[in-house]
């Protein structure tokens, strides 16, 4: 028998793998199709003060082993959040969940953090400073270290919650902003969001988003991911949810021994909605194969 | 919504750049016409979603134009080739809110499913009537099918060539009266048919789509009644709420 389990702060996943932002919804559409308990965690949708549509369409473009997207946190608003979609997940999901915050202020980051703090099914909030479909927004506060550290340390004074914050790959030094978060009082940090991308239809010869650029994800960008878990890891010691492309139970233990304490699996589950519950009864077969006895021992493994 | 593998029973150009693939499977999530399958691909990362044609038993008809990669792909699968579907998808037409005298308008690409939505109405007792756009007499394809179902079946060709010369909407003028609509094409004929209309009805939409089964909010639009996703509240979207 091998060990699925990691600990994130005092949370015991059962194992590492929870679907990430924005590529689960609130869980609804996945669980007439397996049973959601098995899943590590949940990030949900991410979350901002007021209700929004987003961008134009189209929002969805392809590419080699990948995709990008330019959604734009459409999202119903914290307060149907909180009032529908929380008691709704709370049914079908019994486990603590990761509740993803987003905002354009740092009042409005506050105003979701201290939301959530007094939901009793979140277990983590996780404040995403790096989207990059918002102009002039959230963008910002994930560019700069002490912008960064700022939005960490406001909303580290609402609530008793862990805090992760989703750092952008879009960076010029992403260790040197998870350090800041770091010092800051961040619990934790996932990594990495979408990478800022573009595709040209040859038949219009414009950009195939009407946002222009989106966020590139899928398993395409899974060694950039990889790297940059790596860097961090040396920078920080906080624990690191990893992210970006992982689509196989192999990846996960790579992402683990560059550093990753859980991982998130996005954009697979659109591609493929059974990747985690597929990822999750896979793993015992590869953690044998490589011999590997308890996943928490493979932590960055690597270094 | 299931995930199944279907195999390949046939797969045969209809015009030039318009084929009909017949898949074999488990079909038991698809409901009602208008719904959508979600095609796995090899060596493409997003499937490709496209609209059910026909349904008989295991046995599920598609037809798809070569408009990409991904059609251009599926027009090379030969028969005995497994392939992996989400189906099930989306709304699909709701027949129950159609009068007896219902018309059915679709503009290329958009007919085959209001193929199945006939033979629905056909079941429920109603009497429907088709008709059918296209450019020209070259692209014209399922006018024997409808007209097998012995309904009335008007086509019309852009440039004259076949039928009715004009759009469905200069047929939607000579077909008679009609106590219902039920439309699929593209934006600018659904457009065209909801001015020209002059009854309540139903209209199918097309987005590009991340997952299209309504977890990563990609297809979104407005509509009088707030957000919906193209790939799980509609395609079809009703008159009333369509925001233009």
């Amino acid at each position: 028998m091998v060990d699925t389990k990691v600990v994130l702060n005092n949370i015991v996943l059962d194992n590492p793998i929870i679907p990430a932002s924005g590529t689960f919804g609130y869980g609804a559409e996945f669980t007439e199709l397996y049973d959601l308990n098995i899943l590590g965690s949940i990030s949900f949708k991410g979350t901002t003060l007021n209700e929004r549509f987003g961008n134009k369409t189209p929002r969805i473009a392809e590419c080699e082993s990948g995709m990008l997207n330019s959604v734009g946190l459409q999202n119903p608003g914290l307060k149907a959040v909180c009032e529908h979609e929380l008691p709704n997940l709370a049914q079908i999901y019994k486990k603590p969940v990761i509740a993803n915050i987003s905002g354009f202020s740092l009042e409005e980051y506050v105003e979701c953090a201290r939301a959530m703090d007094k939901k009793e099914n979140v277990g983590i909030i996780e404040v995403n400073v790096s989207c990059p479909n918002i102009h002039g927004g959230g963008m910002s506060f994930g560019v700069l270290p002490e912008a960064a550290a700022e939005v960490t340390k406001a909303v580290k004074a609402v609530t008793t919650k862990p805090v992760y914050i989703k750092l952008s790959p879009n960076v010029k030094d992403i260790a040197a902003i998870a350090s800041a978060c770091e010092e800051a009082g961040a619990d934790g940090l996932s990594l990495i969001n979408t990478i800022l991308a573009m595709r040209i239809d040859l038949k219009t010869r414009k950009p195939i988003l009407a946002n222009k650029m989106g966020g590139m994800s899928g398993a395409a960008i899974f060694p950039i991911a990889l790297r940059m878990v790596y860097q961090v890891y040396e920078s920080v010691k906080i624990p690191i949810i990893g992210m970006g492309g992982i689509s196989s139970a192999e990846d996960v233990v790579e992402m683990m021994l560059a550093g990753a304490t859980a991982v998130q699996v996005g954009a697979a589950n659109l591609k493929n909605p059974f990747a985690c519950k597929e990822i999750i009864e896979d793993l015992p077969r590869v953690m044998e194969k490589y011999k590997i006895s308890s996943l928490c021992d493979i932590i960055g493994g690597a270094h | 919504m299931k995930k199944s593998i279907f195999t390949i029973e046939n797969n045969e150009r209809l015009t030039n750049d318009v084929y009909r693939i017949m898949l074999s499977g488990d079909t038991s999530a698809i409901s009602a016409a208008g719904q959508f399958v979600n095609i796995e691909l090899d060596g493409l990362y997003l499937r490709r979603p496209i609209s059910v044609c026909d349904l008989e038993g295991t046995m599920l008809t598609l037809i798809y134009k070569v408009v990409g990669r991904g059609t251009e792909k599926m027009s090379l699968l030969t028969k005995g080739k497994k392939l992996d579907l989400l189906t099930g998808l989306g709304n699909g037409y709701d027949t129950s809110k159609s009068g007896d005298n219902p018309v059915i308008i679709g503009g290329g690409v958009g007919v085959p499913p209001l193929y199945m939505l006939a033979k629905k109405l056909i079941s429920a007792g109603k009497k429907p009537k088709a008709i059918l756009g296209f450019n020209t007499k070259s692209e014209i394809f399922l006018e024997d099918e409808f007209s097998a179902l012995g309904i009335d079946v008007y086509v019309a060709s852009a440039d004259g060539s076949y039928g009715i010369k004009g759009y469905v909407t200069d047929a939607l003028r000579e077909c008679g009266a009609y106590d219902y609509t039920f439309s699929c094409g593209p934006e600018p004929m659904l457009k065209a048919v909801y001015n020209a209309a002059e009854t309540d009805g139903q209209y199918s939409f097309e987005e590009r789509m991340g997952c299209g089964f309504g977890a990563c909010m990609g297809c979104t639009c407005e509509t009088k009644y707030g957000f919906k996703r193209i790939c799980k509240d509609g395609p079809v979207l009703e008159r009333g709420e369509i925001i233009w």
